[in-house]
């Protein structure tokens, strides 16, 4: 009786037949898969590189900039010299106002087209606005805040006609962001929700919106940081060449960062002599930028752990 | 006496796009009495307790024909408010769903919804209901805790005392003890064998014994039609039809 078991279970017509000892052994496949994972590795790496790298140029060349003074004063000595405060004021007015503009306006167009919209021609037309929205060039997005905005607008040059075209150009951005969140949100708290005898509304102002909150808040940021350092679309709508004002309102000119460095490192008659400037502007930018993105990432890292 | 008819489904034909889910729904549920719903997978018995709340309302390419009855008024009729009759009508649903809330709010959410305001009556609502849940006891000391950190079991009674609190009058159940281990699948039947003084339940099930143990009647679906309905002792020991016999004793299915 054992024997007959034994001979059941391998040779020829058993259920062990060996044919899993006579392909590519185990050693190959792993040897295969290192060298698979060293370069996806590799890849992943690059990105890291590219930041060090960028960061390492930045930090090297502009640090001897960066003093108190450069971060407290206007420039001067026609900018050769000095401070650039009214750049970093400027640019993060221009951030802070292109925010309020773009994020209402944005999160209520996802929220419409994720959760009320059915899905017919219309909201098929508003997506392919929104997609091509997203791949207008930045430049045409200048020009255009300079003929709407400023001139037909009448708010000349100016921080909110900067503003409202740095909200333009990053509403495709917070939309596209919203509407990932939405859909992450699961469709049974949903249900849960309508299932009480709440209204529609509710169950978006209650539940999905809190749900979704944290990917809203770190998508718009992630898109208002990217856009706070732009050139093109605020060289014709708010920012101007010097002015060691700093703005009062809404409608003054203002410097901007980016096109500070702009500035500098083409129109000048000492652009040698500012490098060291230009890098140390450079620096603050990204330090900024940076800076805004960290706000994003622990702001979402808290909410989530709020939600837990 | 007689119970009368809390529900009841007469000739409701339901349609996924071009696909009829359901076909000529014929089914009466009493007050105060517990009806399960059996029959293999994807023979619509979710789709047609959806029907009951009129959640399938959300699916934009479905449509449906016939009436369902809540109190003899179609609740299909176009004057009726869908939001009044999801409030009368619970659910409970197969995964447990509560909010990423706290479960003092989770509770609370469905009187604030409804505009209830006063403080005092929200709590106390609040823990009448996890009381009728079964679930007192074990979480008054962290009410304000996130109730997403509560063991499976726990939450889908979490998610029964949200739907109690808002007082509904009936109560839908997709195969709620599914994803739950035993102990707490007792415990959910327990649950409903109280909560039957009250509601009238619904409840689909794949476990033959537990719609053995917890229901009055049942009916038995099969590819969109209900094949046979009767109590649930007939059914379990007698059945009429040979699709239900071989369905109940697991020869198909
Ligand atoms: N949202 C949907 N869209 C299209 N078809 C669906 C949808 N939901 C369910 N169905 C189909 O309807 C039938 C019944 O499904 P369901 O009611 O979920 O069955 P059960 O709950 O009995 O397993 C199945 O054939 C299923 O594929
Ligand atoms: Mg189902």
């Amino acid at each position: 009786m054992k024997d007959s078991s034994e001979e059941s279970l391998s040779g020829e017509n058993g259920r062990i037949t060996g044919i899993f000892d006579k392909g590519a052994g185990l050693n190959v496949r792993r040897r295969i898969q290192t060298l698979w994972f060293t370069l996806f590795r590799g890849a992943a790496l690059v990105n890291g590189f590219a930041l060090g790298l960028i960061l390492f140029f930045m930090l090297s060349r502009g640090w001897q900039a960066i003093s108190w003074e450069f971060l407290t004063q206007p420039p001067r000595d026609s900018m050769t010299a000095g401070g650039i405060l009214p750049c970093i004021i400027g640019t993060l007015g221009l951030a802070l106002g292109a925010i309020a503009v773009a994020l209402p306006i944005g999160v209520a167009s996802a929220v419409y087209l994720n959760e009320y919209a059915s899905s017919g021609k219309i909201t098929r037309i508003i997506r392919l606005g929104i997609s091509n929205l997203a791949g207008v060039p930045s430049v045409v997005f200048g020009l255009f805040g300079l003929a709407f905005f400023c001139i037909i607008l009448g708010m000349g040059v100016s921080l909110a006609a900067g503003a409202l075209t740095l909200g333009a150009m990053t509403l495709p951005v917070i939309i596209g962001a919203t509407e990932e969140a939405l859909k992450s949100v699961p469709d049974t708290y949903r249900e849960a929700s309508l299932g009480l005898g709440a209204t529609r509304w509710q169950t978006i102002w209650r539940v999905v919106l809190p749900s979704a909150l944290p990917g809203i808040l770190t998508g718009a940021i992630l898109g208002i940081s990217r856009a706070a350092g732009e050139t093109a679309p605020i060289m014709f709508t708010a920012a101007v060449f010097f002015t060691p004002k700093i703005p009062s309102s809404i409608m003054d000119e203002v410097m901007a960062l980016p096109y500070h460095i702009y500035v500098l490192a083409t129109a000048g008659t000492s652009i040698e002599q500012t490098r060291p400037l230009q890098y140390g502007t450079a620096l603050v930018l990204i330090a900024l930028v940076l800076g805004m993105n960290l706000v994003a990432i622990i702001y979402r890292s808290k909410l989530r752990k709020k939600m837990r | 006496m007689e119970k009368k008819w809390k529900m009841q489904a007469k000739g409701l034909n339901f349609y996924y796009g071009n696909f009829q889910a359901l076909y000529d729904i014929e089914l009466g549920f009493r007050e105060r009495d517990v009806t399960a719903l059996i029959g293999p997978s994807g023979c619509g018995k979710s789709t047609f307790l959806r029907c009951l709340n009129r959640m399938n309302d959300l699916i934009p390419i479905s449509r449906v024909e016939g009436e369902v009855l809540l109190d003899d008024k179609n609740i299909y009729a176009p004057s009726v408010d869908v939001v009044r009759i999801r409030r009368r009508i619970g659910m409970v649903f197969q995964k447990p769903n509560p909010f990423p809330k706290t479960i003092f709010e989770n509770v609370a959410y469905g009187l604030r919804v409804n505009g209830v305001r006063d403080k005092n009556i929200i709590a106390g609502q609040v823990e009448k209901s996890l009381r009728q849940a079964a679930l007192w006891e074990e979480v008054k000391d962290r009410l304000h805790e996130s109730a997403l950190g509560m063991s499976g079991g726990q939450q889908q009674r979490l998610c029964i005392a949200r739907a109690l609190a808002v007082e509904p009058e009936v109560l839908l159940m997709d195969e709620p003890a599914s994803a739950l281990d035993p102990l707490a699948t007792q415990k959910i039947e327990e649950l409903i064998h109280e909560l039957k003084r009250f509601y009238s339940i619904i409840i689909v099930t794949h476990n033959m014994q537990q719609a053995a143990r917890v229901s009055d009647t049942t009916a038995f679906f099969y590819m969109g039609r209900i094949i046979e309905v009767g109590e649930t002792d007939t059914i379990f020991t007698n059945p009429k039809n040979r699709q239900t016999e071989e369905y109940i004793t697991g020869r198909f299915g």
